[in-house]
C-alpha cells in the first residue's frame, strides 16, 4: 500500500494528473468507510496507491453562502447533523445523515465519498439531488460543476475523469412546501438500503417543481422523471398502483442478495403513495 | 446471594482481557485453509502455483495426520482433512502456515483444488435421487420414534383435526470473537490454546487423530468471545489443523484464527427444519391427540445432529398434555457445512412449530389462544410425550400462574385493546400480540449425564482460598463469577476469597461440556458436594471440630494449617456425578425420564407491522420463566435478554442465504443480525421453584430463552395481519419479502 498526502488542493490534483498520465491508478481516500471495507480480504486493494485527503485543510470546512450550502469534500455526515442550520433549511440532509450507518461511519464518512463511490445504493445522494446539489470537480487542467443529476453514466460510473477530485458539493437554497426521506433497510440501523426515495417539490407555481430521487432500484442513484412528469402534470393518483406505470419506466430493480425486485417495485409505489399522501394531500 | 458483578467483567470493559488475535506469541506462524470449491466430488488434483517459492511455507495435508483421518465426536465420519473425496463447500483439504499473514494469503489463493463434481443434495426436503445417496439407501443420519397411546385412533375420533407446516432456517452464532486456536509443542506435548466450550472434546480428538494418550497432549481455554454451541465441536477442528502444522513445523507455534467471513462460511449453524403437525382436538378443545413429523437437514457429516434431533423431538409437545402422541423424527444428510450445536438444540426448531401450530389450532376452533393453553397446559401429575411424569423432583410449578405473570408483564389485555382500535385507525401500520408457553430440559438428555460422569475438584490454597477446578468454560455467560458465588456460599467465603481455574486439562477434572444448560446446575452441584467433601476431610483430620463443622474462618484456618503440616501438598476433594434417584429413562425406546427437571417459561410479544413495506417490528417483549432459584440476578436476566434478541433475529432477520451450497451472505453487511435499535424492550421476571440436585437449587436457563420468543413474534404478526389480511405465517426468518409475497397470495385468494 502506497499513501501519498498531499497539504493543498492544487498539490492533490498535480498528483492525480501525474499518476493520469504515467497509467498509474491513485484513489483518492477521504473517510475510508467504503475503501477499507472487507480490508483483509481484498488483497489486490494492498497494492494499490492512495491519496490521503485527510491534511487538506481547504477540503474541510461547510460553508453557507447566500443561494447555497456548500458542503467541502471532506465534510462529514456528523458534521450536517452538529449544524442546526441544516436541519431547519434543508432537512433532508439531515434526515439522511442520520440513517448511515450509525454514530462511527456518520462521523467518519463523507458525502463526496458518498457520490465518488458511486453505488446504487448510496444514502446520501437522493437527497443531494431532490436538493438539485452539483459536484466540483477540480483537476490540474481547472475547475467545473457537474450537476449531480448528470454525474453518473451507468453501474459504478460517472463523469469523473480520474485526474478529477471532487473538492465541494453545492446544495443551492430554495423554498420547497414538500421534502420527504425514506430508507428501507433490512434493519433500523447499519443497514444497506433495499428501497429508498427522495421527494422534494419546489413551493409556488410553475413548471417542474417535483423531484423524485431512488436509490438501490437501478444501477444508478436515479431521478424518476416520469414520475415527476406526471405529478408535475398535477394528475391525481388515488392509489399505489397509479404511480406503478411510469414507475416501471424509471426504474429497473433487480432480484439480488437483499431483496427482490418485486418486492422493490411493489415497496416504491407503496411509499410514493403513502409520502404524499402524508406530506401534501392535495396530490393524491 | 447478592447479585455479584462478572469476575472477568473489568477486564473485558477496559480491553484487559485479549481473546488469542490480540495476544503475540514470539516465533509464532499463521495458519491458513484451503478449502473445496464445491460441495460433492472427487478431488483429482491439488495443484500448487509455482510462481509461488513452497519451500518457506509449512504444508499439511490428510498424509500428515498421525492417527485415523476421523473427527472424534459420535461416529467419528468427518475427515479432518479431505481425502479422496469433499461433501461440502469450504470443507478443509490442505493447510499452509508462514510467519507473514500476507504472503500466506497470497499462497492459499494459489492452492488450486480440482474437483470432479458429483451430484449433491441442496435441498434437505427433497427426497434423493439414487446418485444423491450417499449414506445408507436414502441419506438418512438418524430415526427416532417417540410413542404414547394411540394416536391414530384419536385422530380418527377427534372433534376436529388440525393440520399445520411450519419451517425454520439456519442460523449463525455470531459470537463475537470468530474461531481461533493456536497450537505448539513442549517437550513431547502438544499443547494447545484457544477459544472453546468444551476442552476434553478438543482432547479427546486430539488423542484420537494424532494417535496420542493424555499425557502427550495439554488442552487449554483462552478467554473466549461467546460460543452459543459454535464453539462445541468445532473448535477440535482448529485444534487439529493447528496441531498438525505445529507438529510439521518441528513444535513451532501455529495459530489459526478465521476471518469472519471464513468463520460464516465454513463453521456450523442451526438445523433447518420442517416440522408437520395433525392435532386432535375434543369438543372442549382439549388436546387427544398429537402427531408430528420432524425433519432436520444435518448437514454433510453426522456431527451432532443424532442428539439435536433427540432433545428436538422430545420437546416437540411443548409444555401441554396430550394423551396420544405419536413423534417421529429423522435428520439427514445434504451437501452444505454440518449443522451443529446452537443454543437450544433442536428445541427452538421444534417449539416455534408447536406453539404457532397451537395459536392455529386455538383458532381453528374458535378458542382464545390463552385460554386453548391454559386447558392443556400439563398439570403436576401428568406425563409428557415419553411418559415421564411431572411431579416430585421435576414437579411444584405452576404452568398457569407462570402464563398469567408473563400475560400481566406484557400487558396482554391492554395492548390486544389498543391493537384492535389502533388497527382500525391507522393507515398502514398493523398492530398484534402473541403469546408462547415453551420448556426445556436441562442437562444431558436422558442418562447422557451420567455417561459423562462429570468430576468436579476443589483445593485449599496455602493462603486460606479456595480453587474451583473444573472444565466448564466462561465464554461471556458467567459460568466463572457463578462457580465463585456458589463455592464462597458452600465454604461460608466471599466469592472474592475463591479462585476459579483456568481449563486447563493438565489441571482440572472433566466436569462435561459448557452446554445443555447445564453448567450451573449439574457442575454447580459438583462444587457444593466437593466443598462438603473438603470440609470433612480437614474437619475430621483437623482441629477437632465436628464434621462439616468448618465453616468460613474456621475452614480458613485448618487449610493455612494443612499447608503447614503438609508442605509441598494441598488439601483437595473431588465430587463425581450422581443422578437424583428415581430418574430413568430407556435410550431405546425414548420412554421414561427424559430429564430430571426442566425450566418452563412464557412470553408475550407486541408486535407491528408496516403494510407499505411488509416488514414487522417487535415493540414489547415480556418473558417469564422458572429457572428453579436465580444464582445471579443480573447474569440470568442478561442470559434471558440475549436470548431474547438472538431470537427475534432468527424469527425476523437471520437468513443464511446459499448458492451452490455456499453461503453468499457471508458477512455481516448481509448477514442481518438485530441492532439495539432493532431490538424492544425486554421485561424479564423470574418464578423461583428451587431444584433440589442442582447447584444452589438452580435448573437451567441458557438455553429456554431461545425457545419462546420465535413462535410468540409470529403469533403477534398473525394476529396483527390476521382477520383483515388473511397472511397466516408458518415459516421463519418472516423477512418483509417473505411477510409481502404471503399477503399478496391471501390477497390473490381473497380476490381483494
Ligand atoms: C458499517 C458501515 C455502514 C455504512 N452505512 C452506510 C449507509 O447506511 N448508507 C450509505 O450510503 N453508505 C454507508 N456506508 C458506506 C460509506 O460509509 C459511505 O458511502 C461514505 O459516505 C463513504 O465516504 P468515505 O469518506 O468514507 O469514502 P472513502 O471510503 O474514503 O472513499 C469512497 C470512494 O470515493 C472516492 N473519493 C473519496 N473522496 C473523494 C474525492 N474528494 N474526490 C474523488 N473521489 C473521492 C474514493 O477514491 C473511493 O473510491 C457504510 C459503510 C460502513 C463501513
Amino acid at each position: 500500500m502506497k499513501v501519498h498526502a498531499p497539504a493543498t488542493v492544487n498539490e492533490a490534483c498535480e498528483m492525480l494528473a501525474r499518476a493520469a498520465a504515467e497509467g498509474r491508478t491513485l484513489r483518492p481516500l477521504a473517510g475510508g468507510t467504503d475503501l477499507l471495507v472487507h480490508w483483509p480480504s481484498k488483497s489486490a486493494a494492498h497494492e494499490g496507491e492512495y491519496l490521503d485527503l485527510s491534511g487538506v485543510s481547504e477540503l474541510r470546512p461547510l460553508v453557507w453562502r447566500d443561494d447555497a450550502l456548500v458542503l467541502g469534500a471532506l465534510t462529514t455526515y456528523w458534521d450536517v447533523v452538529r449544524e442546526a442550520r441544516v436541519a431547519a433549511e434543508l432537512p433532508l440532509l439531515n434526515a439522511a445523515a442520520r440513517q448511515v450507518g450509525a454514530v462511527q461511519i456518520q462521523s467518519r464518512g463523507t458525502w463526496a465519498g458518498n457520490i465518488a463511490n458511486a453505488s446504487p445504493a448510496a444514502d446520501g445522494v437522493p437527497v443531494l439531488m431532490a436538493y438539485d446539489a452539483g459536484v466540483a470537480l477540480r483537476s490540474s487542467g481547472g475547475e467545473r460543476v457537474v450537476p449531480l443529476s448528470a454525474f453518473y453514466t451507468g453501474y459504478r460510473a460517472s463523469v469523473r475523469r480520474p485526474d478529477e477530485l471532487i473538492t465541494a458539493i453545492e446544495v443551492p437554497i430554495r423554498s420547497r412546501d414538500v421534502a420527504v426521506f425514506h430508507k428501507v433497510g433490512p434493519r433500523r440501523a447499519q443497514a444497506i438500503t433495499k428501497i429508498g426515495v427522495a421527494i422534494t417539490r419546489l413551493a409556488g407555481s410553475g413548471a417542474d417543481r417535483w423531484r423524485i430521487v431512488a436509490n438501490s432500484v437501478a444501477p444508478t442513484v436515479v431521478r424518476c422523471r416520469e414520475v415527476e412528469r406526471l405529478l408535475d402534470s398535477g394528475a391525481r393518483i388515488t392509489s399505489a398502483g397509479g404511480f406503478m406505470p411510469a414507475l416501471q419506466a424509471d426504474i429497473s430493480p433487480i432480484d439480488d442478495i437483499r431483496s427482490t425486485a418485486a418486492y422493490r417495485r411493489t415497496v416504491m409505489g407503496r411509499l410514493l403513495y403513502h409520502s404524499l399522501l402524508g406530506a401534501c394531500s392535495s396530490v393524491v | 446471594m447478592l447479585p455479584m458483578h462478572r469476575l472477568e467483567g473489568l477486564a473485558k470493559l477496559t480491553g484487559a482481557e485479549r481473546y488469542l488475535d490480540d495476544e503475540p506469541i514470539p516465533g509464532c506462524l499463521w495458519g491458513m485453509t484451503v478449502r473445496s470449491p464445491v460441495s460433492r466430488g472427487r478431488i483429482t488434483a491439488v495443484k500448487f502455483d509455482p510462481a509461488i517459492d513452497w519451500s518457506s511455507f509449512i504444508v499439511v495435508d490428510h498424509r500428515d495426520i498421525p492417527g485415523p483421518n476421523e473427527t472424534y465426536l459420535i461416529e467419528n465420519d468427518q475427515p479432518v482433512l479431505a481425502a479422496g473425496c469433499v461433501r461440502h463447500v469450504h470443507e478443509p483439504v490442505v493447510l499452509i502456515a508462514h510467519e507473514d499473514r500476507r504472503l500466506l494469503r497470497r499462497a492459499v489463493a494459489g492452492v488450486k483444488v480440482e474437483v470432479d463434481p458429483e451430484p449433491p443434495v441442496l435441498d434437505y426436503r427433497v427426497p434423493p435421487r439414487a446418485e444423491q445417496v450417499q449414506r445408507g439407501s436414502d441419506n438418512t443420519i438418524k430415526s427416532l420414534r417417540i410413542a404414547k397411546g394411540d394416536v391414530e385412533r384419536a385422530l380418527a375420533s377427534a372433534a376436529r383435526v388440525i393440520e399445520g407446516e411450519y419451517q425454520t432456517g439456519a442460523q449463525e452464532h455470531i459470537y463475537i470473537e470468530p474461531n481461533a486456536m493456536a497450537a505448539w509443542v513442549e517437550g513431547d506435548v502438544v499443547v494447545v490454546r484457544g477459544s472453546m466450550q468444551c476442552p476434553y472434546y478438543v482432547l479427546n480428538a486430539l488423542k484420537h487423530a494424532l494417535g496420542r494418550d493424555e499425557r502427550r497432549v495439554r488442552v487449554i481455554q483462552a478467554p473466549t468471545g461467546g460460543g452459543f454451541g459454535g464453539k462445541e465441536d468445532y473448535p477440535s477442528t482448529l485444534a487439529m489443523h493447528a496441531a498438525l502444522l505445529s507438529l510439521k513445523a518441528g513444535g513451532r507455534p501455529v495459530k489459526i484464527v478465521y476471518d469472519r467471513d471464513e468463520d460464516m462460511a465454513a463453521t456450523t449453524k442451526r438445523h433447518p427444519s420442517r416440522v408437520r403437525h395433525t392435532t386432535g382436538v375434543d369438543a372442549d378443545g382439549r388436546l387427544t391427540a398429537m402427531k408430528i413429523d420432524v425433519l432436520l437437514d444435518g448437514g454433510a457429516y453426522v456431527t451432532l445432529s443424532p442428539v439435536v434431533l433427540s432433545r428436538g423431538i422430545i420437546h416437540a409437545c411443548g409444555p401441554y398434555f396430550c394423551p396420544n402422541v405419536l413423534v417421529e423424527g429423522r435428520v439427514v444428510l445434504s451437501n452444505s457445512v454440518p449443522y451443529g450445536a446452537f443454543r437450544g438444540f433442536g428445541a427452538p426448531q421444534t417449539q416455534f412449530a408447536c406453539e404457532r401450530h397451537m395459536d392455529r389450532v386455538a383458532g381453528a376452533i374458535g378458542m382464545d389462544p390463552v385460554a386453548f393453553r391454559k386447558l392443556n397446559l400439563l398439570r403436576d401429575g401428568q406425563t409428557t410425550a415419553t411418559g415421564q411424569t411431572i411431579g416430585g423432583i421435576s414437579g411444584g410449578t405452576d404452568r398457569v400462574a407462570l402464563l398469567d405473570r408473563a400475560l400481566k408483564l406484557g400487558a396482554w389485555e391492554e395492548r390486544r385493546e389498543e391493537a384492535a382500535a389502533f388497527n382500525l385507525t391507522h393507515p398502514y401500520l398493523r398492530r398484534g400480540v402473541g403469546v408462547s408457553c415453551v420448556w426445556h430440559g436441562a442437562g444431558f438428555t436422558g442418562n447422557g449425564e451420567v455417561y459423562l460422569d462429570s468430576k468436579v475438584q476443589v483445593a485449599g490454597l496455602a493462603d486460606g482460598r479456595i480453587e474451583v477446578r473444573a472444565a466448564s468454560t466462561e465464554m461471556g455467560q458467567g459460568t466463572s463469577t457463578v462457580f465463585a458465588q456458589i463455592a464462597a456460599a458452600a465454604a461460608g467465603y466471599d466469592a472474592g476469597e475463591i479462585v476459579v481455574a483456568t481449563p486447563d486439562t493438565a489441571v482440572v477434572p472433566n466436569s462435561g461440556p459448557t452446554v445443555a444448560s447445564r453448567t450451573v446446575m449439574v457442575v454447580g452441584r459438583l462444587i457444593e458436594k466437593a466443598c462438603g467433601e473438603l470440609k470433612q476431610k480437614l474437619g475430621t483430620r483437623g482441629s477437632g471440630l465436628g464434621v462439616g463443622g468448618l465453616n468460613g474462618d474456621s475452614l480458613r484456618r485448618a487449610i493455612v494449617e494443612w499447608h503447614a503440616r503438609n508442605p509441598g501438598r494441598e488439601p483437595a476433594a473431588t465430587a463425581t456425578f450422581e443422578p437424583p434417584p428415581g430418574v430413568k429413562f430407556d435410550d431405546e425406546r425414548y420412554v421414561g425420564d427424559a430429564y430430571a427437571t426442566y425450566a418452563w417459561g412464557a412470553c408475550v410479544a407486541h408486535v407491528e407491522v408496516d403494510l407499505r413495506t411488509c416488514a414487522a417490528r417487535v415493540l414489547d417483549f415480556a418473558s417469564v420463566q422458572d429457572i428453579g432459584r436465580v444464582i445471579n440476578p443480573v447474569l440470568a436476566k442478561g442470559q434471558v435478554q440475549g436470548g431474547v434478541v438472538q431470537a427475534i433475529g432468527w424469527a425476523l432477520l437471520e437468513e443464511c442465504r446459499f448458492r451452490d451450497g455456499a453461503m453468499v451472505n457471508n458477512q455481516l453487511t448481509n448477514y442481518i443480525i438485530p441492532t439495539a435499535d432493532d431490538v424492544p424492550p425486554i421485561e424479564v421476571e423470574f418464578v423461583e421453584v428451587p431444584y433440589a440436585h442442582g447447584g444452589g437449587g438452580a435448573k437451567g436457563v441458557g438455553e429456554l430463552p431461545m425457545d419462546g420468543p420465535a413462535p410468540a413474534v409470529l403469533n403477534a404478526i398473525a394476529d396483527a395481519m390476521g382477520r383483515e389480511v388473511g397472511a397466516d405465517p408458518m415459516t421463519i426468518p418472516m423477512t418483509p419479502e417473505r411477510l409481502m409475497t404471503l399477503v399478496e397470495a391471501a390477497e390473490g385468494a381473497h380476490g381483494v
